[in-house]
């Protein structure tokens, strides 16, 4: 069994800030991503970030990684990174078991653990959804801003929420024709800018419609949608055709947290974060003392939220194993404002409205 | 309907453009960001005061267009590339707009390449009068192209063709 100060699950935007201020407090980190590389989604994200300058606002996602792996050189004594390694089981004792590639199964007992594991997509119901071609919008991005692989000619994007008009504006950039982008609700739900960005391109953005079915014999030849009713029923006489050889789905992520769940972490059912989430203290502690969470998997936000909570848990843990750094609460107090502003406006109401109902006061294992 | 579309109405755009008199005496800024969302970089990019966000990055960017310069700086740090340059002070018949670009192939100078309104609509041929990409642009080229005077209120966009 190895021991280990405090292992960060996950090497994304919450799980790299998190490492950045534990090591900085002067913790040992130990960082375990499955992937190869580390970045999460952002190693995708060809488009500037919103939010303000402290969250790498109008810096391309692609490059923020860099930005957070060079100031985690910084303290390269305490810092040890395990990637394509696998967190597969957190126990009651405080143990965790990983697998290494396919072959190298071991355990790890930390004093602390910070779950960053983010989030995953939501899948969406309709005859023929199987077809060879209809595609995940994660996936969709993978293909083609990391492997450099246009996914097909042209696509009918599934979901106007930011990730939606995001990719479909990205699929353009890579030649690929976006035929419609139709989401089910009423109101386009990704930030408008973007989808004024995409419907001067020509793309109609048509709203309050689904998908009725996929078409084709080997792979997706063809989709058929239709309008909905303000109960999201389907209106009979409604259908229109689209050839396309892609279907993008984008009808949102759900928080990927089963990890907490298994370590007997309390979880609550949160609408407004987008499924299970773990109940929370002000210092994203956990339930269960010295497990933390940051990012998606306590709720999903824009990664500029993401990265404070990674720094703002990332201290916190540190702290309740002994590295309290001198200017701690006012840090604290800082990444809270930060937090705050980002989620004052209309976007982020829903949010707090979420958070609010798993937030326990102060700190309770203290 | 914006919330709908994504496309703005008349009234809406209006709102955002600065009065004729200061787009016909040099370019100046115009900021297209009509919905609260978490963000700042305009403010934070521009060097003369001229647009404000405030103290909750929420607030929607007011510009000041007195102090604005039309540098464009701007416009290549907004996220939601949704900020245009307007300069009506080059001739009484056209008006130059810059807007960011992000596509390939990038039209050279002189090229004449298809305006497009805030629908995608080609409604007219416009000039290509200039290509900015500057490594301080991050990989959002800017283009000024010329048009029609009538086309102020319109022209929002390019489609470079292969």
């Amino acid at each position: 069994m190895r021991e280990a100060e405090l292992v960060i699950i996950g090497g994304g935007p919450a799980g790299l800030c998190a490492a950045v201020s534990a090591a900085e407090s002067g913790a040992k980190v130990l960082v375990i991503e499955r992937n190869k590389t580390l970045g999460g989604q952002l190693v995708k994200q060809t488009h500037m970030f919103f939010g303000s300058e402290k969250q790498y606002a109008s810096t391309r996602g692609i490059d923020i990684t860099e930005i957070l792996l060079d100031k985690l050189k910084n303290y390269k004594e305490k810092v040890e990174i395990l990637t394509e390694t696998t967190v597969v089981g957190m126990f009651e004792d405080g143990v965790i078991s990983v697998l290494h590639k396919e072959d190298n199964y071991y355990k790890i007992r930390p004093k602390a653990v910070i779950v960053a594991t983010g989030a995953f997509e939501k899948a969406l119901a309709f005859p023929n959804n199987d077809l060879p071609g209809i595609y995940g919008a994660g996936a969709v991005q993978t293909l083609m801003n990391v492997h450099g692989v246009k996914p097909g000619n042209r696509v009918l994007m599934v979901g106007a929420g930011n990730i939606g008009l995001i990719v479909s504006y990205q699929l353009m950039q890579a030649g690929v024709e976006v035929a419609a982008i139709l989401d089910a609700a009423p109101k386009i739900g990704g930030y408008l800018v973007h989808a004024s960005k995409i419907r001067r391109m020509g793309v109609p953005i048509l709203t309050s419609h689904t998908v009725k079915e996929a078409v084709g014999e080997d792979c997706l030849e063809k989709a058929v949608i239709c309008q909905v009713d303000e109960r999201f029923q389907p209106i009979e006489g409604t259908e229109k055709e689209f050839y396309v050889d892609v279907m993008c789905i984008s009808v949102g992520l759900t928080p990927l947290n089963e990890l907490l769940a298994m370590r007997g972490c309390e979880m609550k059912y949160i609408p407004q974060l987008s499924g299970f989430v773990p109940v929370r203290n002000e210092n994203y502690e956990t339930t269960v003392e010295n497990v933390f969470a940051a990012g998606d998997s306590t709720g999903v936000e824009e990664a500029s939220a993401a990265m404070v909570e990674g720094y703002l848990a990332g201290i916190c843990a540190a702290a309740k194993i002994g590295y309290v750094p001198d200017n701690y609460e006012e840090r604290k107090i800082d990444y809270v404002k930060e937090l705050d502003d980002l989620r004052s406006g209309p976007v982020g109401k829903h949010i707090l409205a979420g958070i609010e109902q798993i937030v326990t006061a102060g700190g309770c294992h203290v | 309907m914006f919330e709908k579309t994504g496309i703005p109405s008349r009234e809406m755009i209006m709102e955002k453009f600065p009065p004729i008199e200061r787009i016909n005496k040099g370019p100046v800024a115009v900021v297209e960001c009509y919905k609260e969302i978490p963000c700042n970089p305009c403010q934070t990019a521009c060097r003369f005061d001229a647009i404000k966000v405030g103290e909750d990055i929420n607030n929607i960017p007011a510009l000041n267009s007195d102090n604005c310069t039309g540098c464009a700086i701007c416009l290549s740090k907004c996220p939601g590339l949704a900020i245009m340059i307007v300069d009506g002070s080059k001739s009484e018949e056209d008006i130059q707009i810059r807007i960011p670009y992000e596509f390939i192939p990038l039209p050279k100078a002189g090229d004449v390449v298809k305006g497009l309104d805030r629908e995608g609509r080609h409604i007219a041929d416009v000039k290509v009068v200039n290509v900015l990409n500057p490594k301080s642009f991050d990989r959002t080229p800017v283009i000024t192209v010329e048009a029609e005077r009538k086309y102020l209120y319109d022209l929002r966009n390019i489609k470079v063709e292969a």
